[in-house]
């Protein structure tokens, strides 16, 4: 790690060349000894040790920059449009779906055990608390954290990072600060939207099968929807476009030379994009059981 | 140094710099002084981008020492290495043009930067700027649309669109027709004429070294193998050296 620039910085150059160094994709030609087994283990850790490590530098240096200007608030607007107006469709599409399908597969369940009147509370609980944002955090993981960590990539390896610096603007604030909270602000409104129209769907499934009026129904859904349902929901959202945003730059930023290196970039942001939403999703519903109690 | 001589502009003092087992530079050293136009030649992947880019802070080197304008350059704090790089301009090797800006764009952004140039006068300098290169007609052009010659001026034309006190020029003729490379390497020669800029050159063309270079440096497995004026080159006896100048003896 011996070439970042400014004295805080995260390694960010290198990683490279520490990874191609070690042996991993090296198939030996005949059965090493045991200890060399050891040294690739160990070499393996070292290296995601040393991504996470990166990773998370990366990330606190987003709280150091984005309450500080120069703000970018120009960038920042472009990528509203970009990132999350562009993702309307898809989700339009997937919610309506989603609440349909949800109902369709709940109510005779729910009839079964003579709970049929739940259906709207039930629909809004699960859409509100934990569907509603996952799956907008998954489907705009998939969509924008490959698209950041392209963009960003490509700029990376065609040397554009390196003349934003030498222009004196700091790459990190420029690129990686105004997409990350872009991110960060749009996907509670899309996940808000998103659970608006699966709850929607949820309706157009019970008219189907029982024309039931819209107007009882959603009375239901909104008196069942309390305050601690709606805000950690919702809330959580802006940690998963966090990380929407960061994965993909972080990605983007430390993509090795060539366009082969973009295309990792890009595939390798969505997974772990992707991983971390619900394995944070996992953390944040355990926190919320241990503030507000088991009951809500 | 004794008293009565001037700070160079740049001193580069026994830089090191390797990537993971491969060591490119292995003790450089060298001075710029102002005013004055210097030219780096070296085979293909011998290390003088990395030179340039460990001079304005691009690329750390493992030891040595670089100062710019009498700033140390390594472990310089990055406000203050922002401020320097303002009176820097690098020109690309692959030019690196914003793709995602028009060339209008791509010349404007430094300049909207620095605070203090109003729109007019950013508009006025572009068009200047583009006038200098010859690619007023490309104004709004996306860099996509530009063949490699003409993203190469267009990088140029940015660079030196801040009227910058110093700039780097890698290959800033690679690429281009005899014609042409002959107007940018009178180009680089006017600035350095009219405005005093001070400059280094990466090139492999040597009719441009020929046109700007007060002073040539050879760049070698990793050290200066040689430095002189052209002419002294020309007549050098060095065998790397002479297989350079062998094409324009
Ligand atoms: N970021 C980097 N990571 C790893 N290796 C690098 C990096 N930058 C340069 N190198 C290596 O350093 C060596 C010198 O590269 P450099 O780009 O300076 O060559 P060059 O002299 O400019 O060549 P050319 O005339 O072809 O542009 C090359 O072997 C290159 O592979
Ligand atoms: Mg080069």
């Amino acid at each position: 790690m011996n070439s970042s620039k400014s004295p805080s910085d995260v390694p960010l150059k290198e990683e490279v060349i520490t990874e191609k160094r070690t042996p991993a994709g090296e198939t030996p030609p005949s059965r090493p000894p045991q200890d060399s087994y050891g040294q690739l283990a160990m070499s393996r850790i070292r290296s995601s040790m040393e991504q996470v490590y990166g990773i998370t530098m990366f990330g606190l240096k987003f709280f150091r920059y984005v309450f500080v200007p120069p703000y970018e608030w120009s960038q920042v607007r472009k990528h509203f449009d970009e990132l999350g107006a562009k993702s309307i469709p898809l989700l339009t599409i997937v919610g309506v779906i989603m609440g349909l399908i949800l109902a369709l597969q709940s109510r005779p369940t729910l009839d079964r055990f003579g709970a049929g009147g739940f259906l709207p509370a039930m629909i809004a609980l699960t859409i509100v608390r934990e569907l509603g944002p996952v799956i907008t955090a998954l489907i705009v993981a998939g969509r924008v954290s490959s698209g950041i960590g392209a963009e960003v990539g490509s700029m990376k390896v065609t040397e554009q990072i390196d003349a934003l610096e030498v222009s004196g603007i700091d790459p990190y604030n420029y690129l990686v600060v105004t997409r990350v909270l872009a991110c960060a602000i749009i996907l509670p409104l899309l996940t808000a939207y998103l659970d608006f129209l699966a709850i929607f769907g949820g309706y157009i499934a019970e008219w189907i099968s029982s024309s039931s009026s819209m107007q009882l129904y959603f009375t239901e859904v909104v008196q069942s929807l309390t305050f601690y349902d709606v805000i950690p929901g919702v809330g959580k959202t802006v940690a998963f476009g966090y990380i929407i945003g960061l994965i993909g730059a972080y990605q983007g930023y430390n993509t090795s030379r060539g366009t082969e290196g973009v295309g990792m970039a890009a595939t390798s942001a969505v997974v772990l994009a992707s991983l971390n939403i619900i394995f944070l999703d996992m953390v944040i519903i355990q926190l919320t059981i241990l503030i507000l109690g088991p009951g809500t | 140094m004794s008293e009565t001589e001037i700070q160079p502009l740049i001193e580069v003092q026994n830089v090191y710099k390797s990537f993971g087992d491969l060591d490119v530079l292995k003790g450089v050293s060298m001075q710029v002084h102002s005013g004055s136009s210097d030219v780096i030649l070296g085979r293909s992947g011998i290390g003088k981008s990395v030179l340039l880019k460990s001079i304005v802070g691009l690329l750390i080197p493992d030891s040595g020492n670089i100062e710019v304008m009498g700033h140390q350059v390594i472990g310089m704090k990055a406000s203050a290495l922002n401020k320097l790089r303002k009176s820097i301009g690098y020109v690309f090797q692959y030019a690196a043009l914003y793709d995602s800006l028009t060339v209008r764009e791509n010349l404007a952004f430094p300049l909207q930067r620095h605070s203090g140039v109003d729109e007019e006068e950013v508009n006025a300098r572009v068009i200047e700027q583009l006038r200098l290169v010859g690619l007023e007609s490309a104004i709004d052009k996306m860099p996509s649309e530009l063949s490699g010659g003409m993203k190469k001026r267009i990088g140029l034309a940015r660079a030196i669109i801040t009227k910058p006190s110093i700039v780097f020029y890698d290959e800033p003729t690679a690429g281009l027709d005899p014609i042409t490379a002959r107007e940018i390497s009178e180009l680089i020669l006017n600035l350095e004429e009219q405005f005093g800029i001070t400059s280094i050159t990466v090139t492999h063309d040597l009719e441009c070294a020929r046109t700007i270079a007060n002073r040539i440096y050879i760049l070698d497995a990793g050290v200066f193998l040689i430095s002189g004026t052209f002419n002294e080159l020309k007549e050098s006896m060095e065998p790397t050296t002479r297989k350079f100048f062998k094409v324009v003896a």
